[in-house]
């Protein structure tokens, strides 16, 4: 599961190393401003973001010339979301009436 | 490659190295399946003691065996030592570590020192849980449900749960290997489509076990930490839900009964070929709907919760889901139908299980559709009916699928043809008991007698007189291998390569096989199950 | 490695399910006790935390390049950055305890209950959002100390020289195993602590 010898810049990491501090503040920041319901959705996207920043970036996961790689991570946020989805089917219909 | 006596001079897995420590510190894949096989076959044991502990005391209407309380104990240490220590290991950790190196043509797995790894944390579990049982046991019913794990039982729940966490992992890890093995380390030539479909089971297989356990794990964590520090998550009286543990502990419970019955399926294929001379019909569908079975298996859990208290909506989204997947397992049933037709078929006893495999497993999966109409279930859940109809899978499929695979690559494993005669007795004892123990649990259930019970009402007897009769043809049936088996390393008749004359590239390296399993690594310039080029052996066995 | 990070994802997945879950049914005692929560040390700490992946990435970099002594200074930089997230975490637990916010026999969020009182909370149910707390950063400051453990082998064995171009390969899986703990308090962090910090009406 190796990518062959592609050696990222140190300003690259730095970069990326940046723009994560910036979110990190920014997330903290936003949280003190309603927006209603999207203060949740603000907080996970900039989460997702950052996760996907360290999988590509310090994971170096756009520079693996592997493809099963990409399909592990696919398949296991795949479950995830299955786990999560179909328990919440019950947890939001079951006080319907 | 080598011939075929076994001369003292020639060097095999089993004659490498002497002593308990070659043994035990061993990363030879073949090694460590026979280190589980051993082990395995102690817990089998264990497990059907609490079985026939439990048919003896339902015998007779009233409690009069055991007391209630320890009853409970016995379906649960029953249920748990079968379900974590027996069949979950069985065929990967014994056939499949075996197996899937030489099918396709490595020299070993990918990682073995993980493999020696996973046989340690098998043990360590299993000796906690022979620590929990011999302390006083489980009470809770092999499913730990809350709040009566976490909160009132007093038993010996942490050990039991951090027994099962360790096993977990030993599970965990199989499938790990079993992964980067066959992305890794096929010999040349070897494309996935040439792959045997006891592969591709057991790489469906291993998906599950990959991202269905973990989720057992954390439950098990999460009820350890309830029940020593008090957290509260599951308690209702803080305003937890005990159904969430439901739906995680049944979201990985359910793929788990898949991790049960693939690697069976897969048994079946190669002995079904092998004994019809035929490749199997319609491979393809074969290997997808192995994978099928994994993902679809994954998003079925509730219909274990549908009287529990989730919302009807909920309930019927399962429903459907779980007739869907129904369908991969019923493409299975008629491609290995069609595989029988017009084929030339012999009644080895790896036949005869792999038969009564499908006509059982059939039963099983058909009631398993019962059990998903919700109208049907609301009727029968709780009662005998669930417990046949998941006992015809895993006894009547799994368990035989793991027996016609020890009987058919026995002789691979040890050099050493079991008596066929004494097989194919065995095997009819198994099938005869089987459903004289378990068909008239269906009946049980569906005239309302539940299951878990101590006592029951009187009009039942018959019924349980019949079944605990069968459980003692069954117990039997499954005595006689022990002995034959043991019997066979001593006396049996020594073979070749290919005593069947099948398929596949470990019968193309010696009986049994050398440390590194082939003299070379093969070229595969052939399809899979090319029967029209293998010539039927002529040992009398197959007459 | 990958795919047993895969293992993880579905470890710490049933926690997050639970979470879901809760914070759905209970999301006034939620949002009050992820108030509680000290927001400047979490800040910190996701900083902390993201500042040791870069420190680990880079080493892996310099173990490509074979750069020894920058390997050993930069694994000893992540371990010092990751030990610093426990001590964080160590207090802010400390803190917890003081306010008798810990589930068990001297759980009580009668001071939480004075605080909102337009939030009408249920003690217990805000007792679930601390064992979902504990739980969660507890399983996670675990991973972190096999992290730790991990990190003091693998800097023992790069000063004596055992990694470089040709084998780095234990720098690398240690470092995804990091970066995955980082990406896990990642969620953590706005999901505990940042549930609702709006300025109250």
């Amino acid at each position: 599961m190796h990518d062959e010898a592609h050696v990222m810049s140190t300003r690259m990491y730095y970069g990326i190393w940046i723009t994560l501090m910036v979110l990190t503040v920014v997330t903290a920041a936003v949280s003190f401003i309603d927006l209603g319901p999207f203060n949740t959705i603000v907080a996970l996207s900039i989460a997702t973001f950052k996760a996907i920043l360290v999988v590509l970036f310090f994971m170096h996961v756009k520079y693996a010339s592997e493809k099963l790689t990409k399909l592990v991570i696919i398949s296991a946020l795949f479950f995830l979301v299955l786990l999560l989805s179909l328990s919440m089917i019950d947890y939001l219909t079951r006080y319907l009436a | 490659m080598a011939t075929a006596a076994v001369s003292a001079e020639r060097e095999t897995y089993l004659n490498k190295e002497y002593g308990i420590r070659s043994w035990l510190l061993t990363t030879d894949h073949k090694r460590i399946a026979l280190l589980y096989l051993a082990s395995i076959t102690f817990f089998f044991f264990i497990g059907g003691f609490f079985a026939l502990l439990i048919r003896l005391e339902l015998l007779t209407p009233a409690g009069d065996l055991v007391l209630a309380d320890t009853y409970n104990k016995l379906f649960t240490m029953h249920g748990q030592i079968m379900v974590f220590f027996f069949l979950i290991p069985s065929i990967p950790a014994v056939l499949g570590n075996f197996l899937v190196p030489m099918m396709i043509g490595a020299k070993d797995l990918a990682l073995p020192r993980i493999n020696l790894l996973s046989w340690y944390l098998y043990i360590a579990g299993g000796a906690l849980m022979m620590y929990a049982m011999v302390e006083g046991g489980v009470d809770t019913g092999w499913t730990f449900y809350t709040p009566f794990s976490t909160a009132f039982s007093n038993t010996h729940v942490v050990e039991a749960g951090l027994a099962i966490f360790i096993a977990g992992f030993s599970s965990i890890l199989t499938g790990l290997n079993f992964v980067v093995t066959i992305h890794r380390m096929r010999a040349p030539g070897m494309t996935w489509s040439r792959l045997p479909l006891f592969i591709w089971a057991h790489y469906a297989t291993s998906i599950i076990q990959l991202l269905g356990t973990p989720v057992l794990a954390i439950t098990l964590v999460l009820v350890v930490l309830e029940r020593t520090l008090h957290l509260g998550i599951f308690d209702p009286n803080l305003g937890g839900d005990p159904l969430l543990f439901q739906h995680l502990f049944w979201f990985y419970s359910h793929p788990a009964v898949y991790i049960m019955i693939l690697p069976a399926m897969g048994v079946v294929s190669e002995v079904l070929a092998c004994f019809s001379r035929k490749r199997i019909f319609g491979y393809g569908a074969v290997a997808m709907s192995s994978i099928g079975i994994a993902v679809i298996g994954f998003i079925v859990w509730a219909h274990h919760m549908f009287v529990a208290g989730i919302s009807l909506y909920a309930a019927l989204v399962f429903s459907i889901l779980s007739y869907l997947v129904a369908v991969p397992s019923a493409i299975k049933v008629f491609n290995w139908t069609a595989t029988l037709y017009k084929g030339s078929i012999s009644f080895a006893t790896p036949m005869l299980y792999a038969l009564g495999f499908i006509g059982l497993f059939t039963i099983g999966g058909l009631t398993g559709l019962f059990l998903a109409a919700l109208g049907i279930d609301v009727h029968v859940t709780d009662t005998y009916f669930v417990i046949a109809h998941f006992h015809y899978i895993m006894v009547g499929g799994a368990v035989m699928g793991y027996m016609a695979g020890l009987h058919f690559w026995w002789p691979k494993i040890t050099g050493r043809m079991y008596p066929e005669w004494w097989g194919r007795l065995a095997a009819l004892i198994v099938f005869v008991g089987f459903n004289l123990t378990f068909f008239p649990q269906f009946i049980l259930g569906y005239m309302g007698m539940p299951r878990r019970y101590w006592q029951y009402p009187p009009e039942f007897q018959i019924l349980n007189v019949m079944s605990t009769a069968g459980s003692t043809i069954l117990a039997v049936g499954y005595l006689l291998p022990m002995v034959y088996f043991m019997w066979s390393l001593r006396y049996g008749k020594v073979v070749g390569d290919n005593p069947w004359g099948a398929a596949g590239l470990e019968w193309k390296t010696s009986s049994p096989p050398p440390t590194f399993n082939f003299d070379e690594i093969p070229e595969v310039t052939w399809e899979a199950y090319n029967y029209d080029q293998i010539p039927v052996p002529e040992e009398a066995w197959l007459e | 490695m990958w795919l047993f990070l895969a293992t993880e994802v579905m470890f710490f997945g049933g926690m997050f399910c639970a979470y879901l879950i809760y914070r759905f049914w209970y999301y006034p005692e939620f949002a009050a006790g992820s108030r509680s929560l000290n927001i400047y040390l979490g800040t910190v700490n996701t900083v902390v935390l993201i500042g040791s992946s870069l420190t680990v990435a880079l080493g892996v970099r310099a173990a490509q390049m074979g750069k020894r002594k920058l390997l050993v200074i930069l694994l000893i930089l992540t371990l010092i950055l990751g030990l610093a997230f426990l001590g964080v975490k160590a207090v802010e637990w400390h803190d917890k305890y003081v306010e008798h916010h810990i589930p068990g026999a001297s759980f009580s969020v009668a001071d939480l209950v004075r605080e909102y009182p337009q939030l009408h909370i249920d003690q217990r149910h805000a007792e679930i959002f601390f064992s979902l707390y504990f739980a969660m950063t507890g399983m996670h400051a675990l991973h972190m100390v096999v992290g730790v453990g991990l990190f003091i082998y693998l800097t023992i064995k790069a000063w004596k020289g055992t990694y470089g171009p040709q084998y780095y390969t234990p720098v690398e899986l240690g470092g995804l195993y990091w970066h995955f703990v980082d990406i896990i308090w990642i969620y953590l962090f706005p999901l505990l602590y940042l549930i609702d910090r709006k300025p109250l009406k």
